[in-house]
């Protein structure tokens, strides 16, 4: 008995009028392509990108500020969950775990999320500015629960990371990975649902809030 | 799902009569219309991207073999283990396999058609396997046990009243009527679910070859808590879901989230490749990937080719008047509108969804908002010639077309009795100049006047005045 496999395969072949695999000069067209993996048009990306980048997040009901350096996210994260009145305790991706926090009057731990945890911290692989999109790679210090579970993610953000497209956004991956991870996030916004009567409510299973912290240098 | 395509008349009628209904759908007109058209003018070279996207949905297709192989070798490669279904049946028992395997006792599952085409849910139940559907919409519809009527907004014809009364009937809870309260009602009801959930079941909005990566895009993040949060990840997809490199997806996505629910970008797009790695702290250990056939090979085959293009982004129904006043269950089966209208007669037989060629009025609005450029009016007329071919229409129908073919034929008979026919109607006007019921033409009358023809016909006029 020949399996599944073998009768879908055959059947396509069929379809498209061949008993056979593709022949070896499609194969090899079809195969540069791959290499080649070439981008296709794209709109006018003419802006500059961190103002993009924020007008863009915001658009999508995030928050954005802005500050000088690594050092200065703890404090930033203290000023945000105080003015919302969100508790200052924290799960965080472990590069960010030695990072200053107990001076600003936040508790960290970095671990894996769970349902009890409000507030999670987490980098980004890169962000893009057309969309105001966040892009997380997984990985042993970047797991994806912890921009998941709790009902405020606060992300940080380096300028240098944010890049114009999506295409760029794999050039990059290519570039510094080679391969995607397991798990390859593109976070734009808090969650969101309009199934009821297509009005809008924020806060479906993901966060109610995202918080972008852009870090300068 | 069950198949009830052969009464799309009946049910249209029922339909049209249901006052809620025509509140829900609303929506349609007032919400994805413009936003679509909004985000649309964003992108100041659209139709190059829609081009290029129809494109590399036609280079797939060609190609198709080559791609599929091409992506289960890579999948494999990264751990994920690629599984293919001939039928529904198939598919389905691949499910319950690995469920039994890894001894899942509930599963929780992110929207997909695919798993709705092969009632999945049904298949899981009949094994004793609790099955959790986790899209707000598709929640709705599991606690009200009804089928989706539309494939990226499955609850458009419910009002927020139906949804309080199902809660609170459901839930046990008060009644409540704030849609945000709604929403919260149902996130708490479902996140135990999900961090009990042995297996998390998705579709796939694509796979990409180059990468053998599966990508849901969601908004609600349901999507990626059933590819995070349980130990089994399966995810169920069509044959015709591949693409070719990241790049392609980039173009893709340009489109997807813009034609169906007008935003620039989901919240969530979700990339799966492989299983987790040795020290990752969360994400599935297992990673199964469904690639389903059941039908589309044949489609493949045949002159509806352009279909399997479809990235089911939900426009073609949103703009369509018919689907616009009947809603999506009149169709009768997973895919409802202008796309449903071709695939369902595709997958379940012609002789099976007589109306549903029919259920369009060819205006083109379809073709030109579907972002794969798929001629969708064209496949309708040509399944309409294929029923005619093989006698499926009624008599009269097929009599009256035979008629006219023969005057159409023969102009001067053509012109005679198209002549006499508008005598006889105006002379029926009377001093109205209205006709109330036509003979043969009753089921349209019933519902308006005919507005009987004055002077002569066009070809008379046009002979005079090209006469001068
Ligand atoms: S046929 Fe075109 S418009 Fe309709 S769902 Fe498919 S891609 Fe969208």
């Amino acid at each position: 008995m020949t399996s599944a496999r073998d009768r879908v395969l055959a059947s396509v072949r069929t379809a498209l009028g061949r008993s056979d695999p593709l022949s070896e000069a499609q194969t090899k067209i079809m195969r540069t392509y791959l290499a080649e993996h070439p981008v296709g048009p794209r709109p006018q990306l003419d802006w500059e990108p961190v103002a993009r980048f924020s007008e863009r997040a915001r658009l999508l009901s995030s928050t954005v500020e802005e500050v000088a350096a690594l050092e200065a996210v703890p404090a930033a994260v203290a000023a945000y969950l105080r003015a919302h009145a969100l508790p200052l305790q924290a799960i965080v991706w472990p590069q960010f775990e030695r990072l200053d926090w107990s001076h600003a009057g936040v508790s960290v731990a970095a671990r894996k999320a769970q349902d009890q945890d409000m507030v999670g911290i987490t980098g980004c692989f890169c962000a893009i500015a057309e969309t105001g999109t966040l892009l997380t790679l997984s990985g042993a210090d970047a797991p994806p629960s912890t921009s998941l579970l709790p009902e405020t993610h606060i992300a940080i953000v380096p300028c240098a990371r944010i890049v114009r497209s999506m295409e760029d956004a794999w050039a990059l991956v290519r570039s510094e990975r080679g391969a995607l991870p397991r798990a390859t996030n593109f976070i734009s916004g808090p969650s969101r649902t309009a199934d009821i009567e297509q009005t809008l409510v924020l806060g479906a299973h993901g966060p109610y809030r995202v918080h972008v912290v852009l870090v300068r240098s | 799902m069950q198949i009830s395509s052969m009464h799309f008349k009946a049910r249209a009628t029922q339909k049209l009569a249901d006052p809620d209904l025509r509140e829900a759908l609303n929506g349609l007109k007032q919400r994805f219309v413009p936003g679509r058209a909004a985000v649309i003018a964003e992108l100041d070279n659209f139709e190059e991207i829609r081009e290029a996207a129809a494109e590399i949905r036609r280079r797939t297709l060609e190609h198709l073999d080559f791609f599929l192989e091409t992506f289960e070798r890579k999948a494999t490669e990264r751990g994920a283990v690629v599984h293919w279904a001939q039928t529904w049946q198939e598919a389905n028992d691949i499910v319950l396999k690995i469920a039994r395997d890894n001894g899942v006792r509930k599963a929780v599952k992110s929207k997909s058609m695919v798993s709705e085409e092969c009632a999945l849910n049904d298949a899981l139940e009949g094994a004793g396997i609790e099955v959790v559907e986790t899209d707000l919409g598709e929640y709705i519809l599991q606690l009200g046990r009804e089928p989706p009527s539309h494939i990226i907004a499955p609850v458009i014809h419910k009002t927020r009243d139906q949804v309080s009364d199902l809660f609170a009937e459901k839930h046990a809870t008060p009644r409540k009527t704030d849609i945000g309260e709604l929403t919260r009602e149902a996130r708490e009801r479902l996140r135990p679910h999900f961090l009990q959930a042995d297996m998390g079941i998705t579709g796939a909005n694509f796979v990409v070859a180059e990468t053998g990566s599966t990508l849901i895009v969601t908004n609600e993040g349901n999507g990626r808590m059933a590819t995070t949060l349980p130990r089994v990840h399966v995810a169920i997809t069509g044959i015709e879901k591949v693409v070719p490199t990241l790049e392609d997806l980039a173009t893709l996505l340009r489109l997807l989230p813009r034609s169906a629910t007008g935003q620039s970008i989901s919240n969530y797009v979700s990339v799966t490749t492989g299983t987790r790695g040795d020290d990752e702290i969360d994400g599935p250990q297992a990673f199964h990937i469904i690639l389903l056939d059941a039908g589309r090979s044949r489609i493949l085959a045949s002159e509806f080719r352009d279909i399997l293009r479809c990235i089911r982004c939900g426009a073609c129904m949103n703009h369509c008047p018919v689907y616009q006043s009947v809603g999506g269950h009149a169709y009768g089966w997973v895919y409802p509108g202008p796309m449903g209208s071709v695939l369902t007669p595709n997958y379940i037989g012609l002789e099976n969804a007589l109306d549903l060629p029919h259920a369009a009025t060819l205006c083109n609005q379809c073709g030109v908002v579907c972002p794969v450029k798929i001629p969708l009016p064209e496949l309708l007329r040509k399944l309409r010639e294929k029923q005619y071919e093989r006698g499926l229409r009624p008599k009269r129908e097929r009599a009256a077309l035979r008629c006219w073919s023969f005057l159409a034929a023969h102009p001067r008979l053509y012109g005679w009795v198209t002549g006499a026919a508008a005598r006889v109607l105006s002379w029926m006007g009377g001093d109205r100049k209205r006709i109330a019921s036509l003979p043969f033409g009753r089921g349209w009358t019933e519902g308006r006047d005919l507005p009987a023809p004055e002077g002569e016909t066009f070809r008379a006029l046009y002979a005079r005045r090209g006469a001068r």
